[in-house]
Protein backbone atom coordinates (compact mmCIF):
# COMPACT_ATOMS: atom_id res chain seq x y z
CA UNK A 1 0.00 0.00 0.00
CA UNK A 2 1.18 3.46 -0.86
CA UNK A 3 2.82 5.30 2.03
CA UNK A 4 1.76 8.63 3.45
CA UNK A 5 4.26 11.28 2.48
CA UNK A 6 5.89 13.99 4.59
CA UNK A 7 7.10 16.76 2.30
CA UNK A 8 9.34 19.61 3.44
CA UNK A 9 8.52 22.73 1.46
CA UNK A 10 11.34 25.05 0.57
CA UNK A 11 9.99 28.53 -0.13
CA UNK A 12 12.64 30.15 -2.28
CA UNK A 13 13.14 33.90 -2.69
CA UNK A 14 16.15 35.30 -4.50
CA UNK A 15 17.79 31.86 -4.61
CA UNK A 16 17.58 31.35 -0.82
CA UNK A 17 15.11 29.38 1.27
CA UNK A 18 12.87 31.59 3.40
CA UNK A 19 9.85 31.13 5.64
CA UNK A 20 7.39 33.65 7.01
CA UNK A 21 4.11 33.72 8.88
CA UNK A 22 1.05 34.23 6.67
CA UNK A 23 3.43 34.91 3.76
CA UNK A 24 4.90 37.95 5.62
CA UNK A 25 8.03 38.61 7.67
CA UNK A 26 10.24 36.34 5.59
CA UNK A 27 13.28 34.88 7.35
CA UNK A 28 16.24 33.40 5.52
CA UNK A 29 16.88 29.68 6.06
CA UNK A 30 19.69 28.62 3.67
CA UNK A 31 20.79 27.39 0.25
CA UNK A 32 17.99 25.40 -1.48
CA UNK A 33 19.84 22.34 -2.80
CA UNK A 34 21.96 21.95 0.36
CA UNK A 35 18.84 22.08 2.52
CA UNK A 36 17.06 19.72 0.15
CA UNK A 37 19.87 17.18 0.40
CA UNK A 38 19.84 17.47 4.19
CA UNK A 39 16.09 16.74 4.26
CA UNK A 40 16.58 13.83 1.87
CA UNK A 41 19.20 12.38 4.22
CA UNK A 42 16.76 12.81 7.11
CA UNK A 43 14.08 10.76 5.34
CA UNK A 44 11.98 13.32 3.46
CA UNK A 45 9.65 11.43 1.12
CA UNK A 46 9.54 14.21 -1.41
CA UNK A 47 10.29 17.94 -1.62
CA UNK A 48 8.66 21.07 -2.96
CA UNK A 49 10.55 24.12 -4.18
CA UNK A 50 8.29 27.15 -4.45
CA UNK A 51 9.64 30.42 -5.79
CA UNK A 52 7.29 32.53 -3.69
CA UNK A 53 8.37 35.91 -5.02
CA UNK A 54 8.14 35.00 -8.69
CA UNK A 55 4.51 35.99 -9.23
CA UNK A 56 4.88 39.25 -7.35
CA UNK A 57 8.02 40.31 -9.18
CA UNK A 58 7.09 38.79 -12.54
CA UNK A 59 10.30 36.73 -12.58
CA UNK A 60 10.76 33.49 -14.42
CA UNK A 61 11.27 30.19 -12.59
CA UNK A 62 14.44 29.26 -10.81
CA UNK A 63 15.81 26.85 -13.36
CA UNK A 64 19.35 26.72 -12.09
CA UNK A 65 18.26 25.51 -8.65
CA UNK A 66 16.03 22.90 -10.28
CA UNK A 67 18.79 21.58 -12.53
CA UNK A 68 21.17 21.09 -9.63
CA UNK A 69 18.41 19.52 -7.51
CA UNK A 70 17.61 17.07 -10.32
CA UNK A 71 21.23 15.98 -10.53
CA UNK A 72 21.92 15.72 -6.81
CA UNK A 73 18.67 14.47 -5.25
CA UNK A 74 17.50 10.86 -5.25
CA UNK A 75 13.97 11.62 -4.08
CA UNK A 76 11.22 13.24 -6.15
CA UNK A 77 10.47 16.93 -6.06
CA UNK A 78 7.94 19.45 -7.31
CA UNK A 79 8.90 22.88 -8.61
CA UNK A 80 6.59 25.86 -8.70
CA UNK A 81 6.32 29.58 -8.36
CA UNK A 82 6.32 32.05 -11.18
CA UNK A 83 4.80 29.61 -13.62
CA UNK A 84 3.00 31.84 -16.09
CA UNK A 85 2.09 29.26 -18.71
CA UNK A 86 2.95 26.10 -20.58
CA UNK A 87 6.42 27.29 -21.62
CA UNK A 88 7.45 28.03 -18.02
CA UNK A 89 6.11 24.72 -16.78
CA UNK A 90 7.80 22.81 -19.58
CA UNK A 91 11.12 24.49 -18.76
CA UNK A 92 10.88 23.34 -15.13
CA UNK A 93 10.05 19.76 -16.13
CA UNK A 94 12.83 19.66 -18.71
CA UNK A 95 15.23 21.07 -16.10
CA UNK A 96 14.50 17.93 -14.10
CA UNK A 97 11.54 18.62 -11.82
CA UNK A 98 9.38 15.52 -11.41
CA UNK A 99 6.26 17.64 -11.09
CA UNK A 100 5.38 21.24 -11.69
CA UNK A 101 3.01 23.19 -9.43
CA UNK A 102 0.86 25.81 -11.09
CA UNK A 103 -1.24 28.24 -9.12
CA UNK A 104 -2.58 31.50 -10.51
CA UNK A 105 -1.79 30.75 -14.17
CA UNK A 106 -3.94 27.62 -13.99
CA UNK A 107 -6.75 29.51 -12.27
CA UNK A 108 -6.65 32.24 -14.93
CA UNK A 109 -6.30 29.79 -17.81
CA UNK A 110 -7.27 26.21 -16.81
CA UNK A 111 -6.39 24.89 -20.28
CA UNK A 112 -2.74 25.01 -19.16
CA UNK A 113 -3.43 21.95 -17.00
CA UNK A 114 -4.78 20.04 -19.99
CA UNK A 115 -1.88 21.02 -22.24
CA UNK A 116 0.69 19.90 -19.67
CA UNK A 117 -1.12 16.66 -18.81
CA UNK A 118 -1.29 15.80 -22.50
CA UNK A 119 2.42 16.40 -22.97
CA UNK A 120 3.89 15.13 -19.69
CA UNK A 121 1.13 13.05 -18.12
CA UNK A 122 -1.17 14.04 -15.26
CA UNK A 123 1.34 12.67 -12.72
CA UNK A 124 3.62 15.64 -13.52
CA UNK A 125 0.94 18.31 -13.09
CA UNK A 126 0.18 19.71 -9.63
CA UNK A 127 -2.48 22.34 -9.23
CA UNK A 128 -1.55 24.53 -6.25
CA UNK A 129 -4.58 26.09 -4.61
CA UNK A 130 -4.33 28.73 -1.88
CA UNK A 131 -7.52 29.25 0.11
CA UNK A 132 -8.74 31.61 2.79
CA UNK A 133 -12.05 30.76 4.42
CA UNK A 134 -12.69 28.25 1.63
CA UNK A 135 -12.23 30.87 -1.10
CA UNK A 136 -9.48 30.69 -3.71
CA UNK A 137 -6.88 33.42 -3.27
CA UNK A 138 -3.87 34.20 -5.49
CA UNK A 139 -0.79 36.45 -5.53
CA UNK A 140 0.65 35.12 -2.25
CA UNK A 141 -2.76 35.33 -0.64
CA UNK A 142 -3.51 38.95 -1.47
CA UNK A 143 -6.17 38.56 -4.16
CA UNK A 144 -9.48 36.88 -3.31
CA UNK A 145 -10.96 35.28 -6.44
CA UNK A 146 -14.64 34.66 -5.53
CA UNK A 147 -14.38 30.95 -6.30
CA UNK A 148 -14.99 28.06 -3.93
CA UNK A 149 -11.72 26.13 -3.49
CA UNK A 150 -13.43 22.73 -3.60
CA UNK A 151 -15.19 23.62 -6.82
CA UNK A 152 -11.95 24.82 -8.39
CA UNK A 153 -10.09 21.68 -7.26
CA UNK A 154 -12.73 19.53 -8.95
CA UNK A 155 -12.38 21.46 -12.21
CA UNK A 156 -8.58 21.44 -12.05
CA UNK A 157 -8.58 17.64 -11.86
CA UNK A 158 -11.06 17.36 -14.72
CA UNK A 159 -8.74 19.59 -16.72
CA UNK A 160 -5.72 17.37 -16.10
CA UNK A 161 -4.14 18.02 -12.68
CA UNK A 162 -2.73 14.83 -11.15
CA UNK A 163 -2.32 16.20 -7.64
CA UNK A 164 -3.73 19.07 -5.58
CA UNK A 165 -1.42 21.05 -3.31
CA UNK A 166 -3.90 22.67 -0.96
CA UNK A 167 -2.66 25.52 1.21
CA UNK A 168 -4.74 27.24 3.84
CA UNK A 169 -3.49 30.80 4.02
CA UNK A 170 -5.27 31.22 7.37
CA UNK A 171 -3.31 28.36 8.89
CA UNK A 172 0.04 28.90 7.13
CA UNK A 173 2.92 29.37 9.55
CA UNK A 174 0.69 29.25 12.64
CA UNK A 175 1.60 25.66 13.70
CA UNK A 176 -2.00 25.30 14.89
CA UNK A 177 -2.85 22.43 12.51
CA UNK A 178 -4.03 22.05 8.92
CA UNK A 179 -7.45 23.24 7.78
CA UNK A 180 -9.10 19.84 8.16
CA UNK A 181 -12.56 20.78 6.89
CA UNK A 182 -11.06 22.15 3.68
CA UNK A 183 -8.70 19.18 3.29
CA UNK A 184 -11.53 16.69 3.76
CA UNK A 185 -13.84 18.52 1.36
CA UNK A 186 -11.23 18.59 -1.41
CA UNK A 187 -10.03 15.00 -0.80
CA UNK A 188 -13.64 13.80 -1.03
CA UNK A 189 -14.25 15.77 -4.21
CA UNK A 190 -11.30 14.51 -6.29
CA UNK A 191 -9.72 11.18 -7.22
CA UNK A 192 -6.13 12.45 -7.29
CA UNK A 193 -3.86 12.71 -4.23
CA UNK A 194 -4.28 15.82 -2.07
CA UNK A 195 -1.31 17.35 -0.26
CA UNK A 196 -2.34 19.27 2.86
CA UNK A 197 -0.37 22.44 3.45
CA UNK A 198 -0.26 25.26 5.98
CA UNK A 199 -0.30 24.94 9.74
CA UNK A 200 1.82 21.90 10.60
CA UNK A 201 2.91 21.99 14.25
CA UNK A 202 3.20 18.40 15.40
CA UNK A 203 2.68 14.78 14.35
CA UNK A 204 -0.96 14.84 15.46
CA UNK A 205 -1.66 17.57 12.92
CA UNK A 206 -0.23 15.43 10.12
CA UNK A 207 -2.18 12.41 11.33
CA UNK A 208 -5.37 14.47 11.33
CA UNK A 209 -4.69 15.57 7.75
CA UNK A 210 -4.20 11.93 6.68
CA UNK A 211 -7.40 11.03 8.54
CA UNK A 212 -9.14 13.79 6.56
CA UNK A 213 -8.05 12.13 3.32
CA UNK A 214 -4.73 13.79 2.49
CA UNK A 215 -2.13 11.49 0.93
CA UNK A 216 0.68 13.76 1.95
CA UNK A 217 1.43 16.64 4.29
CA UNK A 218 3.65 19.64 3.69
CA UNK A 219 5.89 20.82 6.51
CA UNK A 220 8.00 23.95 6.61
CA UNK A 221 8.70 26.06 9.71
CA UNK A 222 8.79 23.14 12.15
CA UNK A 223 11.49 21.33 10.19
CA UNK A 224 13.39 24.41 9.03
CA UNK A 225 13.78 25.40 12.67
CA UNK A 226 15.02 21.94 13.69
CA UNK A 227 15.57 19.48 10.79
CA UNK A 228 15.86 16.49 13.17
CA UNK A 229 12.15 16.99 13.77
CA UNK A 230 11.50 15.34 10.38
CA UNK A 231 12.52 11.75 11.25
CA UNK A 232 10.84 12.19 14.65
CA UNK A 233 7.57 13.14 12.94
CA UNK A 234 7.79 10.11 10.67
CA UNK A 235 8.42 7.66 13.49
CA UNK A 236 5.64 9.20 15.60
CA UNK A 237 3.27 8.76 12.66
CA UNK A 238 4.40 5.18 12.14
CA UNK A 239 3.85 4.43 15.83
CA UNK A 240 0.35 5.89 15.44
CA UNK A 241 -0.30 3.28 12.75
CA UNK A 242 0.19 5.28 9.54
CA UNK A 243 2.03 3.55 6.68
CA UNK A 244 5.32 5.43 6.36
CA UNK A 245 8.37 4.82 4.19
CA UNK A 246 11.26 3.40 6.16
CA UNK B 1 35.64 -0.03 -6.98
CA UNK B 2 35.18 -0.14 -10.78
CA UNK B 3 38.11 0.20 -13.16
CA UNK B 4 37.55 2.61 -16.08
CA UNK B 5 37.36 -0.35 -18.47
CA UNK B 6 34.26 -1.64 -16.64
CA UNK B 7 32.30 1.59 -17.17
CA UNK B 8 29.29 0.61 -19.23
CA UNK B 9 27.90 2.80 -21.95
CA UNK B 10 24.12 3.12 -21.70
CA UNK B 11 22.14 4.60 -24.57
CA UNK B 12 19.16 6.60 -23.31
CA UNK B 13 16.68 6.80 -26.15
CA UNK B 14 15.68 10.47 -26.36
CA UNK B 15 12.24 10.76 -27.90
CA UNK B 16 11.58 14.32 -26.74
CA UNK B 17 9.38 13.73 -23.67
CA UNK B 18 12.37 13.67 -21.57
CA UNK B 19 13.50 14.65 -18.23
CA UNK B 20 16.52 12.38 -18.59
CA UNK B 21 18.80 14.55 -16.45
CA UNK B 22 17.94 12.81 -13.17
CA UNK B 23 18.30 9.33 -14.64
CA UNK B 24 21.61 10.24 -16.30
CA UNK B 25 22.99 11.46 -12.97
CA UNK B 26 21.81 8.29 -11.24
CA UNK B 27 23.50 6.14 -13.91
CA UNK B 28 26.76 8.04 -13.44
CA UNK B 29 26.54 7.32 -9.70
CA UNK B 30 26.06 3.64 -10.61
CA UNK B 31 29.38 3.76 -12.53
CA UNK B 32 27.80 3.84 -16.01
CA UNK B 33 28.33 6.25 -18.88
CA UNK B 34 24.90 7.43 -20.07
CA UNK B 35 24.49 8.78 -23.60
CA UNK B 36 21.26 10.67 -24.23
CA UNK B 37 20.72 10.16 -27.93
CA UNK B 38 18.33 10.29 -30.89
CA UNK B 39 20.85 8.36 -33.01
CA UNK B 40 19.50 4.93 -33.99
CA UNK B 41 23.02 3.60 -34.55
CA UNK B 42 24.05 4.49 -30.98
CA UNK B 43 20.88 2.89 -29.61
CA UNK B 44 21.52 -0.22 -31.72
CA UNK B 45 25.12 -0.68 -30.61
CA UNK B 46 25.34 0.33 -26.94
CA UNK B 47 25.83 -2.50 -24.44
CA UNK B 48 22.51 -1.45 -22.85
CA UNK B 49 19.63 0.61 -24.25
CA UNK B 50 17.19 2.34 -21.90
CA UNK B 51 13.78 3.80 -22.65
CA UNK B 52 12.72 6.29 -19.97
CA UNK B 53 10.98 9.64 -19.75
CA UNK B 54 7.47 10.63 -18.85
CA UNK B 55 4.19 11.32 -20.58
CA UNK B 56 1.91 9.61 -22.98
CA UNK B 57 2.59 6.15 -24.43
CA UNK B 58 1.23 7.18 -27.82
CA UNK B 59 3.39 10.29 -28.18
CA UNK B 60 6.41 8.43 -26.78
CA UNK B 61 6.00 5.68 -29.39
CA UNK B 62 5.63 8.32 -32.10
CA UNK B 63 8.78 10.05 -30.83
CA UNK B 64 10.76 6.81 -31.00
CA UNK B 65 9.50 6.10 -34.52
CA UNK B 66 10.39 9.62 -35.71
CA UNK B 67 14.08 8.86 -35.20
CA UNK B 68 13.93 5.19 -36.20
CA UNK B 69 14.63 4.25 -32.58
CA UNK B 70 11.73 1.77 -32.53
CA UNK B 71 13.40 -0.31 -35.24
CA UNK B 72 16.79 -0.07 -33.53
CA UNK B 73 15.22 -1.38 -30.32
CA UNK B 74 13.43 -4.22 -32.12
CA UNK B 75 16.66 -5.26 -33.81
CA UNK B 76 18.47 -5.28 -30.48
CA UNK B 77 15.88 -7.55 -28.94
CA UNK B 78 15.91 -9.84 -31.99
CA UNK B 79 19.70 -10.07 -31.61
CA UNK B 80 19.37 -10.78 -27.87
CA UNK B 81 20.85 -7.43 -26.79
CA UNK B 82 19.43 -5.98 -23.55
CA UNK B 83 16.72 -3.30 -23.57
CA UNK B 84 15.22 -1.91 -20.36
CA UNK B 85 12.26 0.40 -19.84
CA UNK B 86 11.55 2.73 -16.93
CA UNK B 87 8.04 4.02 -16.09
CA UNK B 88 6.48 4.90 -19.47
CA UNK B 89 9.47 3.11 -20.98
CA UNK B 90 8.31 -0.12 -19.37
CA UNK B 91 4.79 0.46 -20.70
CA UNK B 92 6.31 0.96 -24.17
CA UNK B 93 7.61 -2.62 -24.13
CA UNK B 94 3.98 -3.81 -24.21
CA UNK B 95 1.12 -3.36 -26.68
CA UNK B 96 -2.15 -1.45 -26.64
CA UNK B 97 -2.54 1.30 -24.02
CA UNK B 98 -5.85 2.52 -22.67
CA UNK B 99 -4.26 5.98 -22.73
CA UNK B 100 -4.39 5.78 -26.53
CA UNK B 101 -1.72 4.49 -28.86
CA UNK B 102 0.40 1.39 -28.55
CA UNK B 103 3.87 0.44 -27.48
CA UNK B 104 6.50 -1.62 -29.27
CA UNK B 105 4.77 -4.94 -28.59
CA UNK B 106 8.01 -6.60 -27.49
CA UNK B 107 6.21 -8.23 -24.57
CA UNK B 108 2.63 -9.59 -24.52
CA UNK B 109 0.06 -7.52 -22.66
CA UNK B 110 -1.81 -4.25 -22.47
CA UNK B 111 -1.62 -1.03 -20.44
CA UNK B 112 -4.97 -0.22 -18.80
CA UNK B 113 -5.71 2.71 -16.51
CA UNK B 114 -5.20 1.98 -12.80
CA UNK B 115 -8.33 1.31 -10.79
CA UNK B 116 -7.09 2.32 -7.35
CA UNK B 117 -8.26 4.42 -4.44
CA UNK B 118 -6.26 7.37 -5.77
CA UNK B 119 -5.10 7.86 -9.35
CA UNK B 120 -2.33 8.73 -10.19
CA UNK B 121 -0.67 6.08 -8.02
CA UNK B 122 1.75 8.55 -6.47
CA UNK B 123 4.32 7.96 -3.79
CA UNK B 124 6.40 5.25 -2.14
CA UNK B 125 5.08 1.71 -2.24
CA UNK B 126 6.48 -1.64 -1.09
CA UNK B 127 7.80 -4.14 -3.63
CA UNK B 128 6.59 -7.72 -3.22
CA UNK B 129 8.74 -10.10 -5.27
CA UNK B 130 6.68 -12.65 -7.20
CA UNK B 131 9.75 -14.60 -8.26
CA UNK B 132 13.50 -14.23 -8.11
CA UNK B 133 14.97 -11.76 -10.55
CA UNK B 134 18.28 -10.18 -11.35
CA UNK B 135 17.11 -6.58 -11.58
CA UNK B 136 15.42 -6.53 -8.15
CA UNK B 137 18.09 -8.50 -6.34
CA UNK B 138 17.72 -7.84 -2.60
CA UNK B 139 14.81 -5.43 -3.05
CA UNK B 140 11.88 -7.60 -1.92
CA UNK B 141 10.08 -5.44 0.66
CA UNK B 142 11.86 -2.24 -0.35
CA UNK B 143 9.93 1.02 -0.76
CA UNK B 144 10.32 2.71 -4.15
CA UNK B 145 8.70 5.74 -5.78
CA UNK B 146 5.82 5.55 -8.26
CA UNK B 147 4.02 8.27 -10.24
CA UNK B 148 1.68 6.90 -12.92
CA UNK B 149 -1.95 6.53 -13.95
CA UNK B 150 -1.56 3.50 -16.25
CA UNK B 151 0.08 0.17 -15.53
CA UNK B 152 0.96 -2.93 -17.53
CA UNK B 153 -1.19 -6.05 -17.47
CA UNK B 154 1.15 -8.73 -18.86
CA UNK B 155 -0.44 -11.36 -21.09
CA UNK B 156 1.81 -13.87 -19.36
CA UNK B 157 1.86 -13.86 -15.56
CA UNK B 158 5.39 -15.20 -15.50
CA UNK B 159 6.69 -11.88 -16.82
CA UNK B 160 6.15 -10.02 -13.54
CA UNK B 161 8.93 -10.17 -10.98
CA UNK B 162 7.36 -7.81 -8.43
CA UNK B 163 4.04 -6.18 -7.64
CA UNK B 164 2.74 -3.49 -5.29
CA UNK B 165 -0.70 -3.07 -3.70
CA UNK B 166 -2.86 -0.10 -4.67
CA UNK B 167 -6.50 -1.12 -4.67
CA UNK B 168 -5.33 -4.34 -6.30
CA UNK B 169 -2.01 -5.62 -7.55
CA UNK B 170 0.05 -3.40 -9.84
CA UNK B 171 2.96 -4.95 -11.74
CA UNK B 172 6.06 -3.08 -10.60
CA UNK B 173 8.73 -4.89 -12.61
CA UNK B 174 9.14 -7.40 -15.43
CA UNK B 175 12.13 -9.40 -16.65
CA UNK B 176 12.51 -11.89 -19.49
CA UNK B 177 15.49 -12.67 -21.66
CA UNK B 178 17.00 -9.42 -22.97
CA UNK B 179 14.01 -7.34 -21.75
CA UNK B 180 13.45 -5.75 -18.36
CA UNK B 181 11.21 -2.99 -17.07
CA UNK B 182 10.33 -1.17 -13.87
CA UNK B 183 7.24 0.96 -13.35
CA UNK B 184 8.83 2.90 -10.47
CA UNK B 185 11.52 5.57 -10.77
CA UNK B 186 14.89 4.19 -9.64
CA UNK B 187 16.48 7.64 -10.02
CA UNK B 188 13.95 8.93 -7.46
CA UNK B 189 13.90 5.94 -5.12
CA UNK B 190 16.85 6.69 -2.85
CA UNK B 191 19.21 3.85 -1.94
CA UNK B 192 16.80 1.17 -3.20
CA UNK B 193 16.71 2.82 -6.61
CA UNK B 194 20.50 3.07 -6.75
CA UNK B 195 20.75 -0.62 -5.93
CA UNK B 196 18.25 -1.45 -8.68
CA UNK B 197 20.27 0.47 -11.28
CA UNK B 198 23.46 -1.36 -10.25
CA UNK B 199 21.60 -4.67 -10.58
CA UNK B 200 20.26 -3.60 -13.96
CA UNK B 201 23.80 -2.96 -15.22
CA UNK B 202 24.88 -6.40 -13.95
CA UNK B 203 21.79 -8.00 -15.55
CA UNK B 204 22.57 -6.36 -18.90
CA UNK B 205 26.06 -7.84 -18.90
CA UNK B 206 24.59 -11.33 -18.58
CA UNK B 207 21.27 -10.91 -20.43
Amino acid sequence: MVKKRVIPCLDVAGGRVVKGVNFRNLREMGEPVELAQAYSDLGADELVFLDITATLEGRGPILEVIERAAEELTIPFTAGGGVTGVADARALLLAGADKVAINRAAFDEPGILTALATEFGAQAVVCAIDARGGEVVTHAGRNPRRRDAVDWAREAVERGAGEILLTSIDADGTRAGYDLALTRAVADAVEVPVVASGGAGDAEHLAAAFEAGAEAALVASIVHERPERLPELKSELEEAGWPMRR
Amino acid sequence: MSAPSSVMRVALADYGAGNLRSLSSALVRAQAEPLVTTDAAVVAEAPLALIAGVGHVGSAAAGLARHGLDEALRERVAAGLPVAGICVGMQLLFGESEEGGRGLGLLPGTVPRIRGPRVPHMGWNTLAATRTSKILDGLDGADVYFAHSFAVEPGDEELAVATVEHGGRIVAAVERGPLAGVQFHPERSGAAGARMLESLLRWSRSA
